[in-house]
């Protein structure tokens, strides 16, 4: 008989099939609690709905610019003190963190629960419990920002000392260099280019969030987002969103620029 | 003679002295600034601190038992809604991906399919909750919704740049046989980024897991609402309990999603 050619053999084609029917029957899975709890009945109004919104929305009031500059300039706040105060709490964090660095190895164990658990859970709740203690207001989204971002800026960086050449490090020790002569002279030239370039790719996501974390008491455009919302200005609302796009694109233009030039190094 | 000693070369304006003492007055004096726009309210935290310790225990326990149904359900529809909500975004993403890549795309629909991304990564997801809760009503809908259309803009986005570093030689060897547009792409590019697209499915999952337990605060199904009211009612046992088990979900994830990187990729 002849044989013709098959992409899979008969292990694999089988193998790919299960993956297929797990995967079919996870989807079916998830659909029906979605199918159960959903009211349809709004679902074809759902095109008129968006219309008459638009119709709400449009156009935008520009007669409160000049009020939102204040929280505009609060949104980028929030995100850069946030930011520097994650690089403060982050920084010893990845040295912990990193296998070829940790003194011991309990303590890795340690920073990477602690890194895991801050990355986890989205900054909006990381809000809801500094709201609950602090009281509403910028700081609450200052430290939700920054425990958001510890989990995140802490594991690229450890993963980056990770990944460092042990060359220059076998060099020094070879000098009779101390660990901290080490670590200051070897490693931490070899990572600081990584370590900016995750820090200002972080303050990009924060600008992002902070402009929206107000919405649940984290202060900034958010907080005058939810007032105008739950008051249906939806032509106020209209412009905050404008302007929360317009930061978002010169936020995330100025990230690139900047990690650009980073990299040049 | 004056004897001449080693300096290390300067790499810019920015690793002189001068320059060096200009960013760090710089930050000082940003610092300055952005911290007195902060207004920090000690007694508003003093009390908020006092009343996590105000309700008893036992009373804190209880609630957890009583609440444990709704605790496991909500959490559970968030699961399903970025069960749902991933290959949907990622199937509407594929062809988006494919028009804004520029080496397989052509101008126009390069600029539609670009204008698409950016306009769904500009909006934070709370954002696009709030617009489809308004258009589709509350529910776990409106979630599913939500996060397919964030991930459209991400995975488009991340697609494209995959397609656009791919090598061109291979797709120009299938289209030398004779095939059209659909078959280069099939024959030429999928099979070269299909391991980059296996692994952004499932960071976006990662992403989606942990946004879908946020959106339910503005009516968007999920853990969200519930959550929110453990802190406003300052039911801290009850959040801590979801908290915990919203870490747990994100770790057996990431396990998952290691298994499954390590198999296939």
């Amino acid at each position: 008989m002849m044989k013709t050619w098959q992409k899979r053999n008969r292990g694999e084609a089988i193998r790919s099939w299960i993956g297929w029917m797990i995967f079919i029957i996870a989807l079916s899975a998830a659909w029906a609690p979605i199918a159960r709890e959903t009211q349809w009945e709004f679902l074809p109004t759902a095109p008129r709905e968006g219309i008459d919104l638009l119709s709400r929305m449009f156009p935008p009031k520009w007669s409160i610019f000049p009020t939102l500059l204040k929280p505009l300039m609060d949104t980028i706040h929030i995100a850069t003190l946030g930011t520097g105060l994650a690089v403060v709490l982050a920084f010893p964090l990845c040295w912990l963190a990193a296998g070829n660095t940790t003194p011991h190895k309990s303590l890795r164990y340690l920073a990477l629960f602690i890194i895991a658990s801050s990355r986890s859970i989205s900054s909006f709740i990381w809000a809801f419990v500094f709201v609950m203690i602090v009281g509403p207001g910028m700081l609450a989204g200052i430290l939700a920002i920054a425990v958001r971002s510890v989990g995140f800026m802490a594991k690229l960086s450890y993963e980056a000392i990770e990944e460092i050449a042990p060359e220059p490090v076998e060099a020094l020790e070879a000098m009779g260099a101390s660990r901290a002569q080490v670590r200051a002279f070897s490693i931490l030239p070899q990572v600081v280019p990584a370590m900016l370039g995750i820090c200002v790719f972080r303050w990009d996501i924060n600008v992002r969030e902070s402009a929206v974390i107000g919405y649940v008491g984290g202060g900034g455009l958010g907080l005058l987002l939810n007032s105008a919302i739950n008051a249906l200005y939806w032509r106020e609302a209209c412009l905050i969103l404008l302007l929360v796009f317009a930061l978002v694109l010169i936020s995330e233009a100025v990230s690139a620029k900047l990690r650009a030039r980073i990299a040049e190094w | 003679m004056a004897t001449r000693t080693w300096q290390r070369p300067s790499k810019g304006w920015w690793d002189r002295p001068a320059g060096r003492w200009a960013i760090g007055i710089t930050i000082v004096v940003y610092l300055v600034i952005a911290l007195q726009a902060i207004d920090i309210n000690f007694a508003r935290i003093a009390r908020g601190w006092a009343r996590l310790f105000e309700v008893g225990v036992g009373t804190q326990t209880e609630v957890v038992g009583q609440k444990i149904g709704e605790i496991l359900r909500g959490l559970g529809e968030s699961l399903a809604m970025a069960v749902i909500a991933t290959p949907l975004g990622i199937l509407l993403a594929i062809p988006i991906g494919f028009g804004a890549a520029h080496n397989v795309s052509t101008k126009w629909v390069y600029y539609i399919c670009r204008s698409i991304t950016v306009l769904s990564r500009g909006f934070h997801e709370i954002v696009i909750a709030i617009l489809l809760v308004k258009m589709v009503g509350f529910g776990p809908l409106a979630g599913v919704l939500t996060l397919a259309i964030a991930t459209v803009g991400f995975y488009g986005k991340l697609f494209a740049e995959a397609i656009e570093e791919s090598d061109g030689s291979v797709r120009e060897a299938v289209q030398a046989s004779g095939a059209g547009w659909l078959q280069q792409m099939v024959f030429g590019i999928i099979p070269q980024v299909k391991p980059r697209m296996i692994g952004l499915g499932l960071y976006r999952l990662d992403i989606n897991v942990r946004e879908s337990t946020v959106i339910g605060v503005v009516g968007a199904g999920g853990i969200g609402a519930t959550l929110e009211t453990t802190f406003d009612r300052y039911e801290y046992v009850a959040s801590a309990v979801i908290l915990a088990l919203i870490i747990g979900l994100v770790f057996a994830l990431e396990a998952g999603a290691g298994w499954i990187r390590r198999r296939y990729l």
